[in-house]
């Protein structure tokens, strides 16, 4: 698609002596008017992955990529080495009772190159989610990506405390912020209400 | 008959008990200088369970200074304190830990609840994590309400505290 | 099988020469958490941070509130950088609502965060300062600060917990007067805050104690994923008021100071130098702002995002601050996510305590900026 864009462009540049190039093949996307650098980032990993990486959204500095569990590691590798995203911000964990998965997603940022201050790139993949949780030993599992972002180390404890996600390679799935005798389902998901409500 | 009961053995329990048998003696007069020892000697624990912990540090800037009450030196150790401000929030991490503090500290000993959070559970009312109020946890002298309470507040705990130690029985714990 | 039990419940071996220590959570160098430390003789082999002492599941019962509610105990991590710990928030659910916030509102939301910024700073300060046992240091911040406490009163109506912006703007406009007394208190402020060069930065027992001590290098600073000062301290020039400006940030005129040394004096030296270009902005933003017009958009009562989610970060006072906020048409966030900086830079805790003595722990651990109720959220 960006071979025809950029195709186009050359031939319009030569007619018109002003290089104003206005996408006329695909008048959708001039509706959306994506923003040119973001788009570029998510079809590098689209060329590389193909069918395995769907670009769920692009919008001003933040283009968001789901992932299948089982790609998500070299996913990530790749956006580190090819890309230069160098640490992650946050790993959040979505409850989704209605799919029976639980999301997380990895917010990706860069400090080394200046190019892509702005930008964060939010990687997600899903786990299975199971009726009756037994933390660390269903099959609630994902990829840690702790050897790739070093970052992630607290924040995946987190995860695996609060929904019960256990990452495979995380060397320190421990307890983190909640109490040494909880017992209770894991407290961010869905089916665990908070009293009174 | 005080030669017989004094032998090497337990001369250190005989001295312990020699202030309350004094006391026993002389209740009111000796009871009213105990009292008023206490009053000015209340030194909290340095323990922070919340946010509360800032307006209790601002407490001691130069603009407020309780230490002119002679009140709340926030330095000290565990086992020279006898009082306690529990600055908000007690989750159920914390709380056993709390009462770890309180059973160390030696008596007599008097709890502060400080903010809305130590008092019911304030904000944070439907927490799973959180504890409604420490009245379960610790036995409370004085509630400071407030989100947090302002330094003026935690002031006028105090001496309300002071107040309440005035009236209390010395004997009781001595 | 003792691996798998909970720090503090397993039961450890008793090396001949390595000594497991618990420090806190009553201690004065620790504040509300655990660091659990083995060491040899002085010097620490291992660290392992116990946090969650003050974790009050502030996300969880997000998923409970509408996005008004919401507002109150989201700024309680910390009451006293609230309306920075508010601000990715905010304009998470102005961008969900789609909503345009006006000029002078933006102005304000500035100043008041700069305001608060200073206030955080100020408050680390003077308890580094009680950390390292020098309680002319507590005193003093702990006294100027009160300064700024009084302006954003004036402000907001409340000491720490302003509550003050709203989605759409923030919730009352400057009082009368405001912008002068602001001008002569934040000129005095920094007047004052230039005399700790003295009495603090310049003290030759400061330097001997926090000097190469506790060094993260530039390289393991952007691996480990700090953020805020401590990532300055190391030579990255990072802040997200100039990467990523929001709201009026990118028309003023302010620097974002830098250090490459990365060690405990250098982490402890940024926070200073930011409060001066925080005068700066103030200052700036005084005379840029427009004098009258509207500071707040009017919502509807429950409003209501659309299928979407939003990531928004700012810099606050520990670093960046992001909010993830997921929606799902209900008046209610479906799910909502403070990455708070205090959690980034925890994870630094373990690298720079090894093999550094145990004397210079507690100095080691405030120079991260760090503020224990904020991690734990």
């Amino acid at each position: 698609m960006s071979e025809e864009k950029k195709e186009s462009i050359e031939s319009e540049s030569q007619e018109k002596p002003t290089p104003k190039p206005t996408p006329t093949k695909k008048p959708t996307l001039e509706k959306v008017n994506l923003p040119e650098f973001e788009k570029g980032l998510a079809d590098k990993i689209v060329e590389k992955f193909g069918e395995k990486t769907k670009v769920a959204f692009v919008k001003p500095d933040r283009v968001r990529i789901n992932v299948s569990k089982e790609n998500v590691h070299d996913v990530a590798e790749f956006i580190r080495d090819e890309l230069n995203f160098d640490h992650a911000e946050s790993v959040s964990g979505v409850d989704y009772p209605q799919d029976k998965e639980i999301e997380v997603v990895y917010h990706i940022g860069s400090y080394t190159d200046s190019s892509l201050a702005r930008q964060i790139l939010v990687l997600a993949t899903r786990a299975p989610r199971e009726e009756n949780p037994i933390p660390g030993n269903d099959a609630t599992r994902l990829p840690s990506l702790r050897d790739i972002f070093y970052s992630v180390e607290f924040h995946e404890r987190e995860v695996f405390e609060m929904l019960g996600v256990y990452f495979e390679g995380h060397p320190d799935n421990r307890r983190l912020l909640l109490p040494e005798d909880w017992a209770d389902l894991p407290p961010l998901r869905k089916d665990f209400a908070i009293k009174g409500r | 008959m005080l030669k017989d009961l004094l032998t090497p053995e337990n001369a250190n329990v005989f001295v312990g008990k020699l202030g309350d048998i004094l006391e026993k003696a002389i209740d009111k007069p000796l009871g009213y200088a105990i009292n008023w020892g206490r009053i000015w000697s209340l030194w909290p624990v340095h323990i922070e369970t919340a946010c509360c912990s800032v307006e209790f540090g601002a407490a001691s800037s130069p603009r407020y200074d309780v230490e002119r009450f002679g009140i709340i030196e926030a330095f000290g150790s565990l086992r020279q304190c006898d009082l306690i401000v529990v600055q908000g929030t007690i989750t159920r991490k914390m709380a056993p830990r709390l009462r770890l503090v309180y059973d160390q500290m030696p008596e007599p000993k008097y709890v502060i609840a400080m903010g809305a959070c130590a008092i019911t559970g304030g904000l944070y009312f439907d927490s799973y994590n959180v504890l409604p109020g420490i009245d379960g946890v610790l036995p409370v002298d004085v509630y400071v309400p407030g989100c947090p309470p302002r330094p003026e507040t935690l002031i006028q705990g105090c001496m309300l505290l002071q107040e309440k130690i005035k009236r209390m029985k010395a004997r009781k714990f001595v | 099988m003792s691996a798998k039990l909970p720090p503090g419940l397993a039961l450890q071996k008793v090396d001949e020469r390595i000594m497991t220590l618990n420090v806190g959570p009553q201690h004065p160098g620790s504040g509300h958490m655990r660091i659990i430390v083995q060491i040899d003789g002085d010097f620490i082999v291992a660290c392992d941070p116990d946090p969650g002492y003050v974790h009050r599941g502030e996300e969880k019962m997000a998923e409970y509130r509408n996005y008004i509610l919401n507002i109150p105990h989201l700024e309680r991590p910390v009451i006293h950088d609230s309306c920075n710990v508010l601000y990715p928030y905010v304009l998470g659910v102005e961008e969900l609502l789609g909503i345009e916030v006006p000029e002078r509102a933006k102005y304000i939301r500035v100043i008041a965060s700069e305001l608060n910024r200073c206030i955080y700073i100020m408050y680390w300060l003077a308890i580094y300062g009680i950390f390292l046992g020098h309680s002319t240091m507590f005193m003093w911040p702990a006294g100027d600060r009160e300064l700024l406490i009084d302006l954003m009163e004036k402000m907001s109506g409340a000491r720490v917990t302003h509550a003050h912006f709203v989605p759409g703007g923030v919730r009352n406009d400057l009082p009368p007067n405001f912008e002068d007394v602001c001008l002569r208190q934040v000129n005095y402020f920094e007047k004052r805050i230039k005399e700790y060069a003295a009495v603090f930065y310049d003290n030759p027992i400061l330097i001997a104690r926090t000097e190469k001590t506790g060094i993260l290098s530039r390289q393991d600073a952007i691996r480990l994923g700090t953020t805020g000062s401590v990532l300055r301290a190391s030579g990255v020039d990072y802040d997200l008021r100039k990467k990523e400006p929001y709201d009026v940030y990118d028309e003023l005129d302010f620097q974002t100071p830098v250090l490459k040394e990365g060690d405990s004096y250098a982490r402890s030296k940024i926070p200073w130098l930011d409060m001066m270009e925080s005068c700066r902005i103030i200052r700036n933003a005084l005379a840029k702002m427009p004098k009258s017009g509207s500071v707040r958009v009017k919502l509807k009562p429950n409003p209501k995002g659309g299928d979407d989610s939003v990531y928004k970060r700012v810099e606050s006072g520990r670093g960046s601050l992001g909010c993830y906020i997921v929606s799902d048409k209900k008046p209610e966030p479906y799910r909502l996510k403070l990455s708070v900086g205090s959690f980034r830079n925890l994870i630094a805790l373990p690298y720079l305590l090894k093999g550094e003595k145990l004397g210079n722990m507690p100095s080691v651990y405030w120079s991260l900026n760090y503020w224990p109720v904020e991690a734990d959220r």
